[in-house]
């Protein structure tokens, strides 16, 4: 179980939040303009990364607030945590545990 | 009087308190401190199980958590607990024990045929036998469920109670051996809070069995003693014992299963502490000290009680003081093994051989042996045993100089116990449950911990470092630098304890070996031809189960693993998996670390399912949500249904009514006179700020922005891929400010969906939103008479059609309450629904009700409510919709927006909502007016003579309705709106076939004139 430190509340167990798939895809302000596989591509596809992947996740059973999480998919380490609008901050890839 | 085989004096035992149990229904005794394994063995039980496939006698073979045969049922009743390891339950005074997967009895077992017939019980049986046609393994399956199966169920529901806890810490020691004891010291002594863990009810680990270590300078258990009081005497320091760490999971969360009362006897167990109780731990760093198991030997027919682990040998006599047999033959393949011997020869058991594989016997402790003037046979190898419910011979043969082959005929030797040893493999459990890597160690040929992929270390024979001292000082190290790792400022550090073994030339620090590994012992015969080389026990896998796996092809020893089941019991392979990969490796001819390592998981020992469930059961499962009103209705006798965790009436039955009875007069009523319904659990959302209006307008299908104050609006709201999600009406109550109601089930889901579009999508928006469901009551009333009530409830609401409006909402006193009051309808008829604050629900619930008399108010549940809205077509979201019907398809293109952007509206034109053939909501009749139509029930254009029939769609809704006096029915039918009049046909499942016809989704005043009135 994953402990997720929410910029808001501190450190929680995952039992608490909600995941909301992949960060950083913002919904289409012109969707007339798009095809049907561009809208298709935003509403359907997230990326599947191996690695340090940017995601979303809500505190659900705590402060009901949507952030951001870099985590690796394969060690499951979270390199960081950071605020809903907010660009990722710069991480050490090297860094361990 | 004491038992025949327990010695007179030593072990940890207290021969002051006797503890009577039972076994197989026979009375035996033990002492305090025995484990059920050694109390048996102290009145010479070794038989105490039959094995899983071939029901073969089986004994105790180890003294832990390693135990693959002896598998117990202890308890009867609804109190039982099946597959515990006799070597791990606490003997206490009343324990009702016995074998399992045995029939009639231990002693004498029907299926032992499946011995006899082994050949007809190949590796991959079940898979074999899964590929023979189903209805064949149907009758095998049964009649091998009936034979094997491990233990029994309970027969009632569990009478205990367990809990569960969540606990965090900065260092978690796992293990209270010698390594965890200096890694707690250290640790604890820095100011670390510590949580020190311990299977075992008594710390010490493997010191328990060591008769003459010292450890600075007093005997090892004396230290031991010291080391506990002064950890208890640490406020940050935490000591589970009888604590199983049974898993290492992500972050260092940790899953530990603590025995706070199997110990005592009924009688003696605190009425309120749980059995169990389950730790939920967070530690910031953790040090593993699980210490090391022995490896057992794979040679022919090494499975017959009386055959055990040379450790286990010392551990019944050290320990418990217990001779594990008379006459012994030790076999093994390294120095460490000679300890037994020495230990069991100075206890007065027999030796009759030293058999050994090494090709020159030697190391310290051979020397002693040696010394001692014990009988070694080194270069061989025992090839057969004999004895049935107990070993009574041994063959040993000379072994040809590459340990292949054994040469010509050998010695026959009487022996009632065979102590094995092949060396020992480090309990990496945890380390690699934690994903930390496993190495293959080609001096002590065994795996070994990698790195770690968390902030854990390991210490002591877990990480392959078997000698006490270096124990010791790894325990100290690790301790100390876990406590830093955490962030803790030490506040002393003091030294590593100091081991001396006055017995032995190579000092505390020896280890076992020098050894030879060979890891298929050969027998007297060609493997597989008479004779069983068991690798795993539990599960019956022998060494020619492995080689016929590789001859069929499998490689991956993943795979092997699983076509052959071999370390798939419940000991999960804890003495087996080496073995298994090791035999693999050679057959190959490859390094065994070319054939890697099968995964361990968790849990190291089963967990009982209690303690998961904790105290969430029965009644405390899942809250149940009740109204304001609750009360009122059960009193007057209603049926409840769950919606979600709500509980809402169902109907009212009045005495010598059915259900249809009752909710066709509830119906009837709705539309006669007056009805009135308790609908406080709709999902309430409190809207406010200054773009509020806005935001409804990019969530909502339909328009807002230009709703008045004072008004309602339907909406529909969609997911991102047009599909509806929710209904329900909304009320401007102020510029800034509505009110969105929900369905019932959907009102936590729906307030999520808003809050992400609001906090992720639009931050820009100036809107906060706060559920207020149980802020509110909400009785609703409808019916021709519904204004005429609440005329009379009320004297500040102006209620003339003109004033109050369909759709809107004022604000005013009812029954002198103050309240909101909707003009809205769910049934199609005149209807308010009377908001008040929660607390004044019941009392607004009993003025309707008094008030109400005189129009014969009748009181109507969910599904009256239901035939009422399907009467009028009104969609019930999850009910007419599954999360793959757009507005569209419903029909319902009035209520979608062409102006605006709302969430799901892209969706709607992909090209895929075009098709004719998408399914769309319509009404059906049947032909037969009193046939109601099943929910669920599929449609077909016509009927076909086989089973398959191309389906058109299915029903949603369906109701005897006595307001059409006649079955309706709502279905979401392909191209369903150009088939209006349609015949439809509807095969059952008794063969009949009901037959209707597309109709309208409107059954009832279709104009809306009662609505509005
Ligand atoms: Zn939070």
């Amino acid at each position: 179980m994953l402990e997720i430190k929410c910029p808001y509340c501190g450190p929680r167990f995952e039992t608490e939040f909600s995941y909301g798939g992949e960060a950083h895809i913002e919904r289409p302000k012109d969707s007339e303009n798009l095809s049907d596989e561009q809208w298709g591509e935003y509403v359907f596809m997230n990326s599947n990364t191996k690695g340090v992947f940017l995601e979303r996740w809500v505190h659900t059973s705590g402060c009901r607030r949507w952030f951001n999480v870099a985590r690796d998919t394969v060690s499951y380490q979270i390199l960081a945590v950071y605020e809903t609008g907010t660009k990722a901050p710069k991480l050490d890839l090297r860094k361990d545990v | 009087m004491p038992a025949r085989f327990r010695l007179t004096e030593g072990g940890r035992i207290d021969r002051s308190k006797p503890i009577s149990f039972t076994f197989n229904g026979k009375v035996y005794q033990g002492f305090e401190g025995d484990t059920l394994a050694s109390a048996l063995l102290a009145n010479g039980v070794h038989l105490v199980g039959r094995s899983f496939k071939y029901h073969r006698p089986r004994g105790i073979m180890s003294a832990g958590a390693e135990e693959a045969n002896a598998l117990i049922q202890v308890g009867e009743g609804a109190r039982t607990d099946p597959n515990l390891r006799a070597t791990q339950i606490e003997l206490v005074d009343g324990l009702k024990a016995a074998s399992q997967n045995c029939w009639p009895s231990v002693e004498f077992d029907v299926s032992i045929v499946n011995n006899i017939a082994s050949r007809l019980i190949p590796s991959g049986f079940y898979y074999k036998t899964f590929m023979w046609p189903a209805s064949l393994w149907m009758t095998y399956e049964k009649i091998i469920r009936n034979a094997a199966g491990l233990g029994k169920a309970p027969e009632g529901p569990d009478p205990d109670s367990y809990d569960k806890t969540f606990a965090h810490c900065d260092v978690l020691v796992v293990g209270a051996g010698p390594t965890g004891l200096a890694a707690a010291l250290s640790a604890g002594r820095s100011g670390a809070r510590v949580i020190l863990s311990e299977q075992d009810a008594t710390l010490g680990g493997s010191l328990l069995s060591e008769p003459d270590l010292q450890i600075d300078g007093q005997p090892a258990l004396e230290w031991v003693a010291a080391a506990r009081a002064e950890l208890e005497g640490l406020d940050n320091v935490r000591i589970l014992t009888r604590t199983q760490t049974y898993g290492y999971f992500d972050h260092n969360f940790i899953g530990l299963m603590e025995n706070l009362t199997d110990h005592l006897p009924q009688s003696a167990k605190p009425p309120k502490l749980p059995r169990h109780r389950l730790w939920k731990l967070r530690a910031k760093q953790v040090v593993i000290a699980t210490g090391a198991i022995e490896r057992p030997l794979v040679f022919s027919d090494n499975d017959r009680p009386g055959i055990m682990l040379a450790s286990a040998c010392r551990t019944y006599l050290n320990r418990f003081g217990v001779k594990p047999g008379s006459k012994a033959v030790v076999f093994t393949n390294n120095d460490g093994a000679y300890a037994a011997a020495l230990d069991m020869h100075k206890a007065g058991i027999q030796i009759a051989a030293i058999v050994d594989l090494r090709a020159y016997a030697e190391g310290p402790l051979t020397e002693q042996a040696r010394d001692a003037g014990l009988r070694i046979l080194d270069g061989h190898a025992i090839t057969a045993t004999a004895g049935d419910k107990r070993v009574k011979a041994v063959q040993v043969t000379r072994l040809s100089d590459d340990g292949e082959s054994a040469k010509a005929v050998g010695e026959h030797i009487e022996c009632d116990l065979v102590a094995v040893s092949g060396g020992w493999n480090p309990t990496v459990h945890l380390h690699s449950q934690s994903r930390g890597k496993i190495l293959f160690d080609e001096t002590y040929a065994c795996f070994v911990p990698g790195d770690s992929a968390q902030a854990s270390t390991t210490a002591g024979a877990c990480s392959g470092s078997f000698g006490l001292g270096a124990c010791l000082s790894q325990g100290h190290d690790a301790g100390l630098a876990a406590a830093k790792a955490a962030g803790v400022k030490s506040r002393k550090k003091g030294s590593a304890p100091q081991a001396e073994d006055p017995n032995a030339p190579g000092g505390a620090d020896r280890d076992f070996l020098p050894a030879r590994w060979l890891w298929l012992v050969p027998g007297d015969k060609p493997l597989g031809h008479g004779g069983k080389h068991f690798v795993d026990v539990q599960n019956d896998v022998t060494a020619a189960d492995l080689h016929l796996a590789l001859r069929e092809g499998y490689r991956s020893i993943e795979h092997v693993k699983r076509y052959t089941t071999t370390g798939m019991g419940t000991d999960q392979g804890k003495t087996s998996n080496v073995n298994a990969i090791a035999i693999v490796s050679q057959y190959f001819g490859c390094p065994i670390p070319d054939v890697g390592v099968t995964t361990f998981r968790p849990p190291y020992t089963p967990v009982t399912f209690g303690v998961f469930a904790g105290r969430d059961i029965g009644d405390l499962l899942d809250p149940a949500r009740k109204t304001p009103m609750h009360a009122l209705h059960e009193h007057a006798g209603a049926t409840f249904e769950d919606v979600g965790q709500w509980k809402r009436p169902w109907y009212f039955p009045h005495e010598g009514e059915d259900m249809h009875q009752a909710v066709n007069r509830e119906v009837r009523a709705c539309r006669e006179s007056l009805g009135v319904m308790d609908a406080s659990t709709l999902g309430k959302i409190d809207i406010q700020g200054k773009d509020a209006a806005e935001f409804l307008n990019r969530v909502y299908t339909n328009a807002w922005l230009k709703l008045k104050v004072g008004a309602c609006r339907y909406g529909l709201m969609l997911g991102e891929n047009g599909m509806v999600m929710d209904d329900g009406v909304t009320s401007r109550l102020g510029e800034n400010h509505f009110l969105m109601t929900t369905t019932s089930g959907n009102a936590a889901p729906v307030l999520a969906h808003l809050e992400e579009y609001l906090q992720t999508e639009w931050p820009e928006l100036e809107v906060y939103l706060t559920s207020v469901t149980e802020q509110f009551a909400t009785v609703s009333i409808a019916g021709p008479n519904a204004r005429k009530l609440l005329a009379e409830l009320t004297d500040d609401i102006d209620l003339s059609a003109e004033a109050f409006p369909f759709m809107t909402w004022r604000n005013g006193r009812v029954a002198g309450i103050p309240a909101r009051v909707f003009r809205i309808s769910f049934t199609g008829d005149l209807s308010y629904e009377i908001n008040v604050p929660a607390s004044y629900g019941a009392a607004l619930w009993q003025a309707v009700m008094t008030t109400g008399e005189k129009y014969a108010i009748t009181p109507y549940g969910t599904e009256a409510m239901h035939v009422l809205r399907a009467e009028k077509g009104f969609i019930i979201v999850g009910q007419d919709t599954d999360g793959s019907v757009t507005p569209i398809d419903l029909g319902m293109d009035w209520i979608v927006s062409k102006t605006k952007d709302f969430v799901g509206r892209r969706s709607l034109y992909r090209s895929d909502m075009d098709k004719p053939d998408r399914k769309q909501l319509v009404g059906l009749l049947t032909d037969a007016p009193d046939t109601v139509l099943p929910e669920g029930a599929q449609l077909v254009e016509k009927i076909e003579s086989g089973p398959t029939m191309a389906m058109v769609g299915h029903v949603t809704s369906s109701y005897h309705s006595p307001n059409c006096e006649r079955s309706i029915a709502m279905a979401l039918i392909k191209g369903g709106r150009a088939r209006m009049g349609q015949k439809l046909y509807s095969p059952q499942a008794d063969g009949k076939v009901i037959t209707c016809s597309v109709s309208d989704v409107v059954f009832y005043d279709k104009e809306g004139e009662r609505t509005r009135g």
